[in-house]
């Protein structure tokens, strides 16, 4: 049994890489499958925030691969989900202080225990990105509907066809369909044209992301958020279950409400 | 027939460009006219401009072999081709390459529009990513924004052409640019350059860009005129 390494990367920063890795690791470990994220963005680390498990480090990454610990000891567990570890950023330290190749070597001794690693890529195209991609088995581009976010979206799909991780699989995060509707947002259509690669997910616009984050509890184990339902039908699709993509609802309008009442 | 062989003396030795045409037949004419001077010429060096020509290490130490005989020694290699380059650079060459678009318009070889050099490019691309060639290039695929095409002859997209693009980038204002749909952050031909309007419009059509009167004009393809008007276009096409 072996693990799929899984690099979620973006090219622009703030999209929801580190979002999007938590509520992945969580949906897949709720899944049962064994799971461990690791963050790569050495020396900013968030996703230990985003899960809730920033108190819990003693070790981390850099420690691991300099071989200051041992790869078990820095794995530190989910404290809701068994099957859930992280393996932390070192905070101290930059990007350099890790090599691609070290990076491949410590998924390869990740490999036999766990059925996905998840790597939370930092953002830009250099050094960072480079040690988050070379272990990858598959890469998932994460964008918003904005012009900027997809510029650097399609950048990325170039380097990682270039470097034949490809085909890389998309996710829309923050999708408003209020706003498309209208026509001041990007449509779900328009990304999937100009990046032309297979969509994974869609991930709608949602207050209560930004609770959870803050709260350390990913919005995947959230019953009721639309965002974390999104997350959780991604994990699924990665798994190779037929979960079909449904076109975002958005508020409902006065003609809905009144359709509705009549009809009862 | 016009010589496809040009000497120069400079004060850095002799200069002589290759023109266009078989390779064979260009060395000949080149011979021919070292010989005629072989005196005058004697115990020189020669710089080789190549231009758009691919040559192997082999081809180019053939040449120097050719210029040995002949009592001058080829000590550098001006080119356009990353192959020829490469080449002199591993023969040990003073070696410089000019990638077309850098090249000014008055140091550029005149090179008949018909005769130019093309390549087709079979895929899309993407953000940040380019083709720069001294000739044609037809592209079957998309140029997304942020992507770029310099060509220094004419620029065909079979797709949409949402980059940037820049024909005739040696300063030739008779080269055009087509897409299927043509919808550039910018587009240049010579040493003009044009944007789209600002309020962004989907084209409907192939269209085509081409210099008119000093400026960036752009035409629907389907009216018919442009088979015409490339029947009589560019003073090159003189046969």
């Amino acid at each position: 049994m072996s693990a799929t390494v899984i690099t979620i990367t973006s090219g622009k920063g703030g999209v929801g890489k580190t979002t999007a890795t938590a509520n992945l690791g969580v949906a897949l470990a709720m899944l049962s499958q064994r799971v461990v994220a690791i963050d790569a963005d050495i020396g900013l680390r968030n996703l230990d925030v985003v899960l809730g498990l920033e108190n819990r480090i003693v070790y981390d990454l850099v420690d691991a691969i300099e071989g200051h610990c041992r790869l078990r000891q820095a794995l530190i567990r989910d404290k809701r989900l068994s099957e859930l570890y992280l393996l932390p950023a070192a905070q101290t330290r930059d990007k350099n202080a890790v090599s691609p190749e070290q990076m491949i070597e410590l998924c390869d001794q990740l490999r036999p225990d766990f059925d996905f690693i998840l790597i939370d890529s930092p953002a830009g195209i250099e050094q960072g990105y480079r040690n988050a991609v070379a272990p990858a088995d598959k890469v998932i581009i994460i964008t918003t509907p904005e012009v900027s976010a997809v510029r650097d979206a399609d950048r990325i799909v170039g380097l990682v066809e270039a470097d034949e991780k490809g085909p890389a699989s998309l996710v829309i995060n923050r999708l408003n369909p209020d706003m498309v509707r209208r026509g001041q947002m990007l449509s779900t259509e328009d990304v999937v044209e100009l990046l032309a690669i297979d969509l994974l997910g869609i991930v709608p616009e949602d207050k209560e992301i930004i609770i959870s984050t803050n709260r350390g509890m990913p919005v995947a184990m959230d019953g009721k958020a639309a965002s974390g339902q999104a997350f959780r039908n991604i994990a699924g699709r990665l798994m190779g279950q037929n979960i079909p993509l449904t076109p975002l609802k958005g508020s409902p309008g006065v003609l809905d409400r009144l359709s509705r009442f009549i009809r009862g | 027939m016009t010589e496809r062989v040009r000497i120069k003396g400079t004060s850095d030795g002799l200069v002589i460009s290759l023109g266009p045409g078989p390779l064979q037949e260009v060395l000949d004419e080149m011979d021919a006219r070292l010989a005629a001077k072989a005196s005058f010429f004697v115990g020189g060096r020669v710089a080789l401009r190549i231009g758009d020509r691919a040559l192997s290490a082999e081809q180019l130490q053939g040449i120097g072999n050719r210029l040995h005989e002949l009592g001058v020694s080829l000590w550098a290699v001006d080119s356009q081709h990353p192959t020829t380059y490469a080449a002199a650079q591993a023969l040990g060459l003073e070696a410089s390459f000019q990638a077309p678009a850098r090249t000014s318009p008055a140091t550029q070889e005149e090179v008949p529009w018909a005769e130019m050099a093309g390549i087709v490019v079979r895929r899309t691309l993407r953000s940040g990513q380019a083709v720069h060639h001294a000739g044609h290039v037809t592209l079957i695929g998309d140029v997304n924004p942020g992507a770029e095409i310099v060509a220094g002859g004419d620029i065909i997209v079979w797709g949409k052409l949402r980059g940037t693009a820049h024909a005739g980038a040696a300063g030739s204002e008779q080269a055009v640019v087509c897409a299927l749909e043509l919808a550039p952050s910018q587009i240049r031909i010579g040493s003009h350059i044009a944007r789209p309007p600002e309020r962004g419009r989907r084209p409907r059509a192939p269209e085509v860009a081409s210099v008119q009167q000093d400026r960036i004009v752009v035409e629907q393809w389907n009216k018919g005129s442009w088979s015409l008007r490339f029947g009589g276009l560019g003073p090159e096409h003189d046969e």
